[in-house]
């Protein structure tokens, strides 16, 4: 198929068509290392879809997605995961029935297999880290409490902070910021410039003002095809973006 | 640790006391049914899969058990009268005259007693690898169960001559020499089930206590999230599905040593439904609360049946809707909810100040001893 490159992740060709509605059309997206992207459009122009072929959850029609030069495609989820790929759906999906400290243990990478998980210990190393993702998700003084008491945008760190026990070296978040309150937004946003440090990360958002905040570059989708790719300003001046999107 | 104490004074002291051996013999048959209980808890409790084919495998591991002990009941001596000595006596009434070749290595009792564990974890592995592998759960997992439990049951039916067919295999008498119809022998073997049955219980209880029982808990929440957190979803099940087996088995051989047959009645739909409702009315989260179910619905059939025969089946049925209904967490449900009741009161009686209200999440979790 397609060559190698030295992007992290390299999608070309990529479409998905369910029952002859193509949902992604021929999309190409490079994203090199370190970058932070966000994904934006219209509803229905395939952002999720996207999302969902790099993770493993639909499988495309035609094309290849290539991280760190191997193809994804084809691939069990659980594997893409072991590969260096995180992903956080739109709706915070925690585990309600167990403690913070409990949800980010169940995300740590060790102890994977049947019986990996039976022989598996609470070490000191994982305790400090699971400390320490607490802290950067600002959870630490929740550690004890069960997800299900804990507020919308907190489950929306938890679970962020759930795919940094995984050490990913390409996040995806859908919608970080789907109801959370203007402080919750600036943390959040303040977060993910944090955690992008060594790893690259794709977002997908529709909150213009938080997009500008954390973007280096900026990918608009419009009916499964890129529309504008290139930095925030571009993008806010692209009279073709402004007509399908931002105009209304 | 209290709940175990307890559990393990109720079978160990007060019933071997309190009951004459005919009662002890019935609540050591009902306790073989409580292993099955135990790993519907684990499967359909903690994991979140029903399965209504557990008979199938309280089954294998039972006719695993029986078959040993029919080959030790069919010595040439006493089978003299038959055509073919030495070999079962039905086997013998349909015209076979050599033992068949699956019947051969349960001639020794190591093998048998492995193959009682080894052969319905062995068909739950087959089984649950072609289910989850292909992501089929919930309703249709259920109903794929069922059918394998009347596949079972109907073949062992249709092969007379090497199943011993409706009858079952019956007219067993020694282990390795061992009376076991005797009632010192019944003692004995009803102590032993309280055993296995409370190691069962700590096992799983230790499992439940690590990560898997986390895993267990976060796969019936949220299977993706789990899947995206790099686990492999489906073997989580089918070891789920494996550990309810084995116990499902180690229940069967105990209850042919009791009981003193096994017959495909035991493996159908029936009571593999039924199987179902004891968790159920226990509370399928609980560990402990299966087996006071088990025991109490199996003493409410005995009762109700040798006083209203007729009427049983319309109980058992009430019974299953009322709990389904009104206490969905079975008996273990009630009791946390009673204690939950009785807390504040015993505090005010007690004349303490009461307790600040702390986070919302330190209330006590689910029915963990």
């Amino acid at each position: 198929m397609s060559s190698n490159t030295d992007f992290l992740l390299a999608i070309e060709d990529l479409t998905v068509s369910f029952d002859g509605f193509r949902a992604v059309d021929s999309l190409n997206l490079y994203i090199e290392k370190d970058e932070l992207r966000v994904i934006i459009g219209p509803n229905g122009a395939g952002k999720t879809t996207v999302l969902d072929m790099i993770c493993g959850r639909t499988r495309p029609t035609s094309g290849s997605i290539k991280f760190k030069n191997r193809e994804l495609i084809g691939m069990a989820e659980h594997r893409i995961v072991h590969e260096g790929v995180g992903r956080k759906f739109q709706t915070p999906s925690i585990y309600e029935n167990l403690t913070v400290f409990e949800n980010l243990e169940v995300s740590y990478p060790k102890g994977h297999t049947v019986f990996g998980c039976v022989a598996f210990k609470r070490t000191a190393e994982v305790v400090d880290r699971i400390h320490k993702i607490a802290e950067e998700i600002s959870l630490q003084d929740y550690l004890e409490v069960e997800g299900a008491f804990l507020s919308h945008g907190q489950k929306q760190w938890l679970e962020i902070g759930m795919l940094l026990m995984q050490e990913p070296e390409l996040v995806m978040l859908d919608e970080p910021v789907a109801g959370m309150s203007q402080p919750e937004r600036e943390l959040t946003a303040a977060l993910i410039k944090r955690i992008c440090k060594g790893r690259c990360i794709i977002v997908i958002e529709h909150d213009m003002e938080f997009v500008s905040r954390i973007a280096h570059k900026v990918t608009v989708l419009h009916l499964g095809k890129i529309l504008a790719e290139g930095s925030m300003e571009e993008i806010r001046n692209n009279p073709k973006v402004i007509d399908v999107y931002l105009g209304h | 640790m209290t709940n175990l104490a307890l559990l393990a004074l109720v079978l160990l002291v007060v019933l071997p006391v309190g009951l004459p051996i005919f009662r002890l013999n019935m609540v050591a048959k009902y306790l073989t049914y409580a292993f099955v209980a135990l790993g519907l808890v684990m499967l359909w409790g903690k994991a979140g899969v029903l399965s209504l084919g557990q008979g199938v495998f309280f089954g294998l591991g039972g006719y695993c058990m029986a078959m040993f002990l029919k080959l030790e009941a069919s010595d040439p001596v006493s089978t003299k009268i038959q055509s073919t000595p030495g070999i079962p006596d039905f086997m013998d009434w349909n015209q076979i005259t050599h033992l068949p070749a699956f019947w051969v290595p349960f001639k020794s009792l190591p093998f048998s007693l492995f193959a009682v564990i080894a052969v319905p974890t062995l068909a739950a592995f087959v089984v649950g690898l072609a289910m989850f592998k292909r992501r089929v759960g919930g309703v249709y997992f259920a109903v794929i169960t069922q059918a394998l439990a009347l596949i079972l049951s109907l073949a062992i039916d249709s092969r007379q001559g090497y199943t011993g067919g409706r009858n079952g295999i019956t007219d067993l008498k020694t282990l390795w020499g061992w009376d076991i119809r005797t009632h010192h022998a019944q003692y004995i073997l009803y102590f032993v089930t309280c055993v296995l049955l409370l190691a069962a219980i700590l096992f799983s209880q230790w499992l439940l206590s690590g990560k898997t029982g986390k895993m267990l808990l976060a796969m019936r929440d949220r299977e993706d999230r789990v899947r995206f957190s790099g686990y492999d979803v489906s073997m989580f099940k089918v070891a789920t599905f494996c550990f309810a087996a084995a116990l499902s088995g180690l229940g069967g051989a105990l209850f042919v040593l009791q009981v003193g047959f096994i017959s495909p009645s035991l493996v159908g739909i029936v009571p593999s439904i039924e199987m179902v409702i004891f968790c159920a009315v226990g509370g399928r989260t609980s560990l402990y609360g299966a087996i006071y179910g088990t025991l109490l619905v199996n003493t409410g059939k005995s009762l109700f049946s040798e006083n209203f025969p007729q009427l049983w089946l319309f109980a058992m049925g009430g019974l299953f809707i009322a709990v389904v209904v009104l206490f969905p967490d079975g008996l273990a449900g009630l009791f946390e909810l009673g204690r939950k009741k009785l807390k504040p009161w015993m505090e005010k009686t007690r004349n303490k100040p009461s307790l600040p209200v702390g986070l919302p999440g330190t209330v006590a979790k689910g029915d963990q001893p």
